[in-house]
C-alpha cells in the first residue's frame, strides 16, 4: 500500500530543493486549530486539525484502587486507535503494531513531563486514587499523526474536570469546578529525514518517502527532553543533533500556538 | 548535586555489568546466541531465510526481518503475564528496525528471517541485551551484515551519565518537596559498529540537550567494548 518508487524519488527531488508538495518549507507546521468540548460525557476533549490531518482525543475519569508499587499516585492511561475509518492503510481488528507504538510514545511524553502530577491525584492513600485514561482517535490521517496525538492529548487533559464525587462514587456527567491540575504544556515534534534533508509536519506521501523519523518531546522553557523515538535508518551523532535542535526550534514556535488554544 | 553519584554496585560511569557472550547455544536453530549483562540475560534464535507465509505479505523486491521479543514470566520479581504484551510489541518493533538496516534484505525476496528474543532472567537493560543477542545470532546464522550491531543502555541518574543500568539505578529516586519521585533517565542505543551510527534509540525520562551529547559518546564508547566481546564470542564458534 505504500506509494510507487516513481512518487518516492519525485518527492525526494523536491525536497531536495526545498519544495513540499503543498508548497510548504520545510519547517513549516500546516495551520493548526483545536476546538474543545467536542463529545460531552467526557471529562475532557478536544478536537485537533493540523492541515487535514484531524485527531479527537477524551478523559475519561475514575475512582480506582492505587497499583501496589504507587500507593500515593493516581493512575495514567494513554491508548490510542488507528480506525479504519482514517485511512484505507488502517484495518480493524487488534491494534496494529502503529497503534501501539503511537500509544506508547505519546504516554512517554505526557507521562516523563510530568504535566499531570499522578501525585496530587491520590485521594486516599493505598486506597483510592483518580485514574486519568487519555484516548485518541485519528478521524482523518493526513500524516504527522504522532505531533497531532500528542497535541490532541495535551488539549484534552487541559480541557478536563473533574467530576463531582458524592458518597465516595463519581457522578458521571456532573462535573465540578476544578479543573485537572497541569504543571506544563509538552510540546512533541517529530523531525523526518528525507534524502538528505530534515522537515516537519509530513504529509502522507512525504512520511512514505522518509527514510528516517526521531520524535523529541519538550518541556519549555526548560528544552528538557522528556522523550525520544527513532525508527527507519540509522542515523550519524551529527544528524541526531541538528535533528534535536531543529525540534527545539519547531517546539519553541509549535507550543505558543497550542498555548493560544488552551487559553481561550 | 553536590556529592558525586556513586553506583551501588561500585561500577566505574562507563563500565557495564559484566557481559558474556555465547554462539550457538540452540542446534536446531540456523543461528543462536546468548548475551547477558550481569544478570539480564536474553537468548535468540534465528531462523531462516526461508519462504515468508502467508504468501500475501510476501515482497517480491526484499526479504523481511521479523524480531520477536518476550520474557519468561518468571524473569521478573512479580510473575509476568505469558506472552507479548503491548511493551513487548514495541520492543519487537524498535528491535527489527535496529537491526534490519545491516542486513542486504534485497538478496532475499519473498523470504523472511526470523529472530526471536526472550528474556530469561530480567535486571533492566533487557532490550539492549536482546539486541546483542540478537545480532550474535544473525551473524552465526551465516547472514550477511554489513556491520556488527551492539547496544547499551545509558542513563542520568543522580546527575551522573552512567552506562548499562540495572534495575536498582532504574528505580533510583531523589527526595524533593517531601516527596520521593523517580528521577532515572535511561536511554537506549544500538550502534553500528564501523560507521558508529545510531539505529536505535529512545528516551524515557528527562534529560537536557547538552546531556545527550555526553551520553551518545559514552554510548559509543561503551559498544565498542560490547563489539569487542561480540567479535570474541563468533570467533569461539569458528574454532569449535
Amino acid at each position: 500500500m505504500e506509494i510507487s518508487t516513481i512518487m518516492k524519488k519525485k518527492i525526494e527531488e523536491m525536497v531536495s530543493k526545498e519544495i513540499r508538495l503543498d508548497e510548504r518549507g520545510l519547517l513549516e507546521h500546516r495551520k493548526l486549530d483545536i476546538t474543545f468540548d467536542v463529545s460531552h460525557n467526557a471529562e475532557g476533549s478536544a478536537r485537533v486539525k493540523l492541515g487535514d490531518t484531524e485527531v479527537i482525543a477524551g478523559v475519561k475519569m475514575d475512582l480506582v484502587e492505587p497499583f501496589k508499587d504507587s500507593p500515593d499516585a493516581g493512575v495514567l492511561t494513554v491508548g490510542a486507535e488507528l480506525l479504519p475509518l482514517a485511512s484505507d492503510r488502517f484495518e480493524m481488528g487488534a491494534p496494529a503494531i502503529q497503534a501501539i507504538e503511537l500509544a506508547r510514545l505519546i504516554d512517554r511524553g505526557v507521562r516523563n513531563s510530568e504535566c499531570i502530577d499522578i501525585k496530587s491525584l491520590c485521594v486516599k492513600e493505598g486506597e483510592k486514587v483518580w485514574s486519568v485514561s487519555i484516548d485518541i482517535y485519528p478521524i482523518n490521517d493526513a500524516g504527522s499523526l504522532i505531533d497531532t496525538c500528542f497535541i490532541a492529548a495535551v488539549a484534552a487533559l487541559s480541557n478536563a474536570h473533574i467530576p463531582v464525587v458524592k458518597d465516595e462514587k463519581v457522578q458521571y456527567g456532573e462535573l465540578s469546578k476544578e479543573k485537572l491540575p497541569m504543571t506544563c504544556i509538552p510540546t512533541t515534534v517529530t523531525i523526518y529525514k528525507v534524502g538528505d534533508k530534515f522537515l516537519i509536519d509530513p504529509l502522507v506521501e512525504e512520511e512514505d518517502a522518509s527514510t528516517a523519523r526521531l520524535t523529541f518531546t519538550f518541556t519549555l522553557p526548560e528544552e528538557e527532553i522528556h522523550s525520544m523515538q527513532k525508527t527507519g535508518e540509522e542515523l550519524s551523532e551529527e544528524e541526531i543533533l541538528s535533528m534535536m535542535d531543529i525540534a527545539i526550534k519547531e517546539a519553541k514556535k509549535l507550543a505558543p500556538k497550542v498555548s493560544a488554544f488552551l487559553k481561550k | 548535586m553536590a556529592e558525586k553519584y556513586k553506583r551501588a554496585d561500585g561500577r566505574d560511569y562507563d563500565e557495564t555489568r559484566k557481559m558474556e557472550a555465547k554462539v550457538g547455544v540452540v542446534k536446531r536453530a540456523d543461528g543462536s546466541a546468548i548475551f547477558s549483562f550481569g544478570k539480564s540475560q536474553a537468548l535468540a534464535c534465528v531462523y531462516g531465510p526461508r519462504q515468508f507465509h502467508p504468501q500475501h505479505l510476501q515482497n517480491p523486491e526484499k526479504g523481511v526481518l521479523r524480531c520477536y521479543y518476550d520474557m519468561t514470566s518468571f524473569s521478573v520479581p512479580e510473575r509476568k503475564r505469558p506472552g507479548p504484551n503491548r511493551r513487548a510489541s514495541e520492543i519487537s518493533f524498535v528491535t527489527s528496525r535496529a537491526l534490519e538496516t545491516v542486513i542486504p534484505l534485497e538478496n532475499y525476496p519473498n523470504s523472511v528471517i526470523d529472530c526471536y528474543i526472550l528474556i530469561l532472567q530480567a535486571d533492566a537493560s533487557t532490550r539492549c541485551a536482546g539486541i546483542n543477542a540478537a545480532a550474535l545470532a544473525l551473524a552465526s546464522a551465516g547472514i550477511p551484515m554489513k556491520e556488527m550491531v551492539s547496544a547499551v543502555s545509558v542513563g542520568k541518574i543522580g546527575g551522573a551519565i552512567v552506562a548499562d543500568i540495572s534495575k536498582d539505578e532504574e528505580d533510583y529516586e531523589i527526595v524533593k518537596d517531601g516527596k520521593t519521585i523517580k528521577s532515572a533517565t535511561d536511554i537506549p542505543f544500538a550502534i553500528l559498529s564501523r560507521s558508529e551510527k545510531i539505529s536505535l534509540l529512545q528516551l524515557d525520562g528527562r534529560i537536557k540537550p547538552e546531556d545527550l551529547k555526553e551520553a551518545i559518546a559514552m554510548a559509543k564508547k561503551v559498544c565498542r567494548k560490547i563489539n569487542e566481546i561480540q567479535k570474541k564470542a563468533l570467533k569461539k564458534i569458528k574454532e569449535e
